[in-house]
């Protein structure tokens, strides 16, 4: 099979309220797709039903082969040694150090001995360029670090499918650069396959293969990333050039001014 | 209508009952699933060692003071009213057994409870509300075999080793008031303890109660960490619960093993 997650005619909501309305996506073996929209619009949300987080009662979505509506417990877990996620904020543990953080996953899965565990996840720390901080605490890491490291963890097992939520929230212009620039090498030297989930256009266009844009839980257009940009879509070509006004008005839906100031009838 | 106010007032009643009723049940059952996933913290006794170590440091000086403290409150109200009937020598005898037998369980679950408790009760809930416990799951790995269970353990095992604690460092404290201060003889305040103080009866009794405690203690401390809402005010909330419903549970359990052992168990 190629695509390793595929989503057909998905619904799902919190409490009644729909979020996620009527989704189709596949995602091929080997490619970086990114899910993009403004915040709210259900991309966690749809990044947790892939990692099997969340069960969609209506649709189906398949991972590598597993339909996860009703996946048992075991196999679940099974598949997720087969996954890595980065969380938005890295969700590094805090009483651990950065090395046993990245150890981690090895120490629970695998009975490598000591020695090698060392070299393997020096390697990794090594590939996102902080082997020389491995002895530190998550606290006393930057933020564009801590995620750095986050990212050394959740490739510590060679994962076939890495899932990102929001992997440039909040980091300054060069560690975002170094932060794009790895999510495609790790994708492309690991050959794994990649989810990214962000609001962050300009960043993502830049390295991924494919793209869906979600608004209000639909997918209101897909393309590579040339056709994202030369897209005439009013709401892709507001929010790819990042324009106040457009289809996606400025001001929330509200009585008209007069009656909130008090002017009418004064 | 005075019958209107009496009917509300006992439907109140009635729906906190089944509320407490509720929480009582899920802590349970929630114990029942720690118990379950408890494999990995033995075969890997190291997790839990750590876990004794902390708990243990974190309420060492608390429990050593308050326990030298109530001792020697014990020796002086003691010797005040053995005096009366001319039997101050039995001073050492009322000070080891309210130690051996009440004070020193009770009492350091109830310091262990808001020392410890409650810091455990805030890791877990802040390890929830960072998504560590999330980024756990993706990882394949259980939350409850491997944060909380070593938690519950290491809670269950320093318990009847700090009530120990207490009630020596409170026999210790009764020797200093009533020996070395008040001037009782020091031979009949310790051959009058040691030919009064049962090992089954009052020292085995003593730490089967502790054990009851810690187990109190932990399974609430976690349960409410691992159930928290995952804010700040979610956590600082499960924490103060952790005091109160431990300190109630203590009270209430020691009533009830009290009874049962002055009967004999049968
Ligand atoms: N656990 C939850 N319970 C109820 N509603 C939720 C929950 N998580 C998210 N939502 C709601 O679902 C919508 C989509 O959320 P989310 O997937 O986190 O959006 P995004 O990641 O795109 O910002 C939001 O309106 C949010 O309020
Ligand atoms: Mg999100």
């Amino acid at each position: 099979m190629t695509n390793l997650v595929e989503i057909s005619d998905l619904n799902f909501g919190y409490n009644d309220r729909l979020v996620l309305k009527g989704i189709n996506l596949t995602v091929p073996k080997g490619s970086l797709v990114a899910i993009m929209g403004l915040s709210g619009c259900g991309k966690t949300t749809l990044l947790r039903l892939i990692g099997g987080q969340l069960r969609a009662r209506e649709g189906s979505v398949e991972v590598a082969g597993y339909r996860l509506n009703h996946i048992s417990q075991h196999d679940l877990y099974v598949l997720r040694r087969r996954l890595g996620m980065l969380f938005q904020f890295g969700a590094l543990f805090t009483d651990l150090s950065v090395y046993d953080n990245v150890a981690f996953q090895m120490r629970e899965h695998t009975d490598l001995p000591e020695s090698l565990i060392r070299d393997l996840t020096l390697m990794k720390l090594n590939a996102v360029g902080l082997r020389g901080v491995h002895s530190l605490m998550p606290s006393e890491l930057s933020g564009g670090m801590a995620r750095r490291v986050a990212l050394a963890r959740a490739t510590a097992l060679d994962p076939e499918l890495i899932l990102y939520d929001e992997p440039f929230a909040g980091l300054d212009p060069i560690s975002l650069g170094v932060i794009g620039q790895l999510i495609r090498r790790l994708n492309d030297a690991l050959g794994a396959t990649s989810v990214l989930v962000t609001h962050d256009v300009q960043e993502s266009l830049k390295i991924v293969d494919y793209v869906y844009f979600v608004s209000e839980g639909v997918i209101v257009a897909q393309g590579t990333p040339d056709e994202i940009r030369a897209s005439a879509t009013p709401f892709v070509h507001q929010f790819v050039w990042g324009e106040v006004d457009g289809p996606l008005p400025f001001h929330y839906p509200a009585q008209a001014m007069q009656n909130d100031l008090g002017l009418r009838g004064g | 209508m005075p019958l209107e106010r009496t009917l509300r007032g006992v439907r109140l009643i009635g729906d906190r009952t089944l509320r407490i009723v509720e929480r009582v049940g899920a802590t349970v059952a929630f114990l029942g699933l720690i118990l379950a996933q408890s494999g990995p913290s033995f075969r890997r006794f190291g997790l839990v060692i750590r876990e004794i170590f902390y708990a243990g440091v974190q309420s060492l000086i608390i429990i050593l003071v308050s326990g030298l403290f109530v001792g020697m409150v014990l020796g002086l109200q003691g010797h005040e009213t053995l005096q009366n009937y001319g039997s101050e020598q039995s001073v050492g005898v009322l000070v080891a057994l309210s130690l051996v037998r009440e004070l020193g369980p009770v009492v350091s679950a109830l310091l262990f409870a808001s020392r410890a408790g409650s810091a455990i009760t805030a890791e877990i809930g802040l390890m929830k509300a960072t998504e560590q416990l999330s980024a756990m799951e993706m990882m394949a790995v259980s939350p409850i075999a491997r944060v909380v269970a070593p938690r519950f353990w290491g809670g269950v095992f320093s318990m009847p080793l700090l009530a120990m604690l207490f009630s020596a460092m409170g026999i210790i404290g009764g020797f200093l008031v009533a020996v070395v201060i008040i001037g009782v003889d020091d031979g009949a305040f310790w051959s009058q303890m040691q030919a009064a103080v049962d090992f089954r009866h009052d020292i085995v009794n003593g730490i089967i109660k502790s054990v009851v405690f810690g187990v109190a203690v932990s399974a609430i401390a976690t349960f409410e960490g691992y159930e928290a809402p995952p804010t700040a005010e979610g956590v600082s909330g499960a924490t103060t619960r952790t005091v109160v419903s431990s300190s109630l549970a203590i009270l209430a359990l020691d009533l009830v093993m009290t009874a049962f052992m002055l009967k004999g168990w049968n």
